[in-house]
Parts: structure tokens; C-alpha cells; sequence
């Protein structure tokens, strides 16, 4: 135990032990989380090793161009994870302005990785390979990826479950750094992308209703910041780093198994 | 706040200072040139479980990296280390129960 005591005095204002894992509390807590959330996507990254496993003739519709996205959007998760280390250390060191340009450098190469993920997501499905839940896109779908979605369903399905949850957690991530970086200057913000993305995208999409998940998150932000006004402090923007660092973490599993494992070579 | 948390708090930033810069960028270049094997292995015609042997190495000294030092966790205390990887692996582990059920699948006929 002699590694976790805190050397100092105030130890001794307080009626509790130091704590068994050496660090503060809030932090304890997100590592917990992101232990419980990394058994979520292990649990779905196997049943996507199973519906692979089990199924002879797994599609491999990966063209270059979906790799070379794929490729691209893993360099942009990876540079924010810089980018949001950069931004944990500008906090420590209390230079507020570096702390928010990092954060805002981490919430752009976010958004990115979201909107190519969109687009390849968005031209799969105009291409045929959908699920039932989705609306029809308008046009003639190729006879190769609708017969894939017909004769190998468990691929759409642990596909757009995988990189969905996945595309969820990032989008989740950009609004919590957005919060810690702006705090209420962002709801308006948020309301705007809302707008954008809700307008921007057309009715047989899947985002042009998913886009409303940014209006639910404005209206939570609200009731959140409106409870609990406060200024965040270094270790808030650390607790944030650690759950962007295991979205990112999570991608270099899903990028090999989803993707490269799945590469049309012609 | 408890004066215990706020210390706890200061102990923590003054090993972030401690950290060279330097280290989170060569973390980063090694993260993107190990992507680039990876990609560059995806169109090598490897047969699959050779090919899924390399590439899931890859991926876990990649995953390896970003805990150790974008999440911190090399600079953690022992108990944290332990109690935490340890608990996760076996959890992860546990899950290949299902495995040897997929293999069955494929090698079911018609009754």
C-alpha cells in the first residue's frame, strides 16, 4: 500500500483512507464505465467473429475505395487521440487557450471520422446492402451487394450493429469534449449541426432521423448544465481524454476484423 | 471537494508534467505506420487465419499503446494496472465459450 499513500498533509483532514487505486475518484469511475462499455463491444465484436465463423461464403465487399476511407478515418481517429493528449496537458499546465484550440483540433478530426463514416455507410446502403429497418434509397441497387444483404444477412446486421454502436460512441465523445471545451456556448452549436444534419441529409437516409439524437442531446446538455453550472477543471478534461482514447481504442480492433479482413482483392 | 480528492488530483497533474511531449508523438507515428502494415497486409492474398493472427497482433500492441500512454495507465499504481487489464482479458476471454459453436454450425448436415 506504500505506493498509493498521499504524501502530504491535507491527507489527514479527511475522515477517509487514500484511495486503493492511487487516483481520484472521477476517474475511477470512467475506467469503470469503459470496462463494463469495452465488455459491450467485445460482446459485439464476437458475434461478429461467430456470424463469420459459422457462415461459409462471408462477403468480402470491400472495394479500394472503401479501404482507402476506412484507412482515412483511422488516421483521423488516431490524430485526435494525439490531439486530445496534447489537450490533457495544456489543462494541467492551466494554459486555457491551448486546452480549448486541442479540444476543438480533437471534436474537428471527430467529425470527420463521422461524416466518412456516413458516406461509406450511406453508399453502401444506396448500393443494396441494407437492413429491413432502413428506408429504401431511390434508384437501382447493384445485384451484388443486394443479394448479399438477402443470402448473408448476419453481414449487414453485425456490419451496421458494429459500426453503428461504434459511430454512436464518437458522436457521443464529440459532444462531451464539445461541453468541456464550450460548456452552454455549445448548445446553440449543437443546435445548428442538428439543423444541418437533420435538413442536409435526405428522407430515405438513416441519418436524416438519426440526426435528432443531437436535438435530445441539446435538450440533455441543458438540463445538465442548468443543474450543475460549472467550470471544468483538468482533471474533468482528463476523465473526457480517457473515454475518447477508448473510442479510439476500440476502432483499432473494428478497422482489421469489419474492414481489412474483408477486402475485395481483384 | 475532499481535500483528499484535490491532492489526489495535484499528485496525478504533476506526473502528466513530468511527461516528455516528445513520447505522445512517437506513440502517434507508431499507431499510423503500424495501420499502414495492416493495410498493406490486407491485400498480401494471405490465407485468413494467418492473415487474422498478424493483423489481431498488431491490433493489440496498438491497443497496448494508446492504454499505456495516451489513457495514462503505465503511470497508474500496480493495484489500478492489475485489477483493471486482468479483469477485462478474463471477461474478453470468457466469451470464446461460443467459438467452438460456430465451428459445429459448419459442420451441421441435414437430418
Amino acid at each position: 500500500m506504500a505506493d498509493v499513500a498521499v504524501p502530504h498533509a491535507a491527507a489527514g483532514a479527511s475522515p477517509y483512507e487514500p484511495s486503493l487505486f492511487g487516483t481520484y475518484s472521477k476517474k475511477i469511475g470512467m475506467w469503470l464505465f469503459l470496462l463494463s462499455d469495452s465488455l459491450t463491444f467485445g460482446a459485439l465484436l464476437w458475434a461478429y467473429t461467430y456470424g463469420r465463423v459459422s457462415t461459409p461464403n462471408w462477403p468480402t465487399p470491400f472495394h479500394s475505395e472503401s479501404i482507402r476511407n476506412a484507412t482515412l478515418m483511422t488516421a483521423f481517429l488516431l490524430t485526435s487521440s494525439l490531439t486530445m493528449v496534447l489537450a490533457v496537458r495544456a489543462a494541467v499546465d492551466g494554459r486555457t487557450k491551448a486546452l480549448r484550440m486541442w479540444l476543438l483540433a480533437t471534436m474537428a478530426c471527430g467529425t470527420a471520422f463521422i461524416i466518412l463514416h456516413g458516406r461509406e455507410w450511406s453508399n453502401l446502403i444506396a448500393e443494396g446492402l441494407t437492413l429491413p429497418m432502413f428506408p429504401t434509397p431511390p434508384g437501382h441497387p447493384s445485384a451484388e451487394f443486394a443479394d448479399v444483404a438477402k443470402s448473408v444477412p448476419q453481414f449487414p446486421a453485425t456490419f451496421f450493429g458494429l459500426t453503428g454502436m461504434h459511430m454512436l460512441h464518437v458522436t457521443i465523445g464529440v459532444i462531451y469534449l464539445g461541453v468541456v471545451a464550450l460548456r452552454k456556448k455549445f448548445i446553440p452549436i449543437l443546435l445548428g449541426l442538428w439543423l444541418v444534419a437533420w435538413l442536409a441529409t435526405p428522407a430515405y437516409s438513416p441519418f436524416h432521423y438519426g440526426a435528432h439524437f443531437l436535438l435530445l442531446a441539446a435538450i440533455a446538455i441543458s438540463i445538465i448544465l442548468w443543474l450543475k453550472p460549472k467550470v471544468y477543471d483538468p482533471s474533468d478534461v482528463e476523465v473526457a481524454g480517457l473515454y475518447w482514447h477508448f473510442v479510439d481504442l476500440v476502432w483499432m480492433f473494428i478497422f482489421p476484423l469489419v474492414y481489412l479482413m474483408s477486402t475485395r482483392i481483384v | 471537494m475532499d481535500a483528499v480528492q484535490l491532492a489526489i488530483e495535484e499528485q496525478v497533474f504533476e506526473q502528466h508534467r513530468h511527461h516528455s511531449k516528445s513520447t505522445f508523438f512517437w506513440v502517434w507515428g507508431a499507431l499510423l505506420v503500424m495501420t499502414g502494415i495492416e493495410v498493406f497486409l490486407a491485400y498480401q492474398n494471405m490465407e485468413p487465419i494467418r492473415m487474422l493472427s498478424i493483423l489481431m497482433g498488431l491490433s493489440i500492441i496498438k491497443a497496448a499503446l494508446i492504454i499505456a500512454y495516451f489513457m495514462h495507465m503505465k503511470f497508474e499504481v500496480s493495484t489500478m494496472k492489475w485489477l483493471t487489464m486482468a479483469s477485462l482479458v478474463f471477461c474478453l476471454a470468457m466469451m470464446v465459450v461460443f467459438l467452438p459453436d460456430a465451428f459445429r454450425i459448419l459442420h451441421l448436415g441435414v437430418r
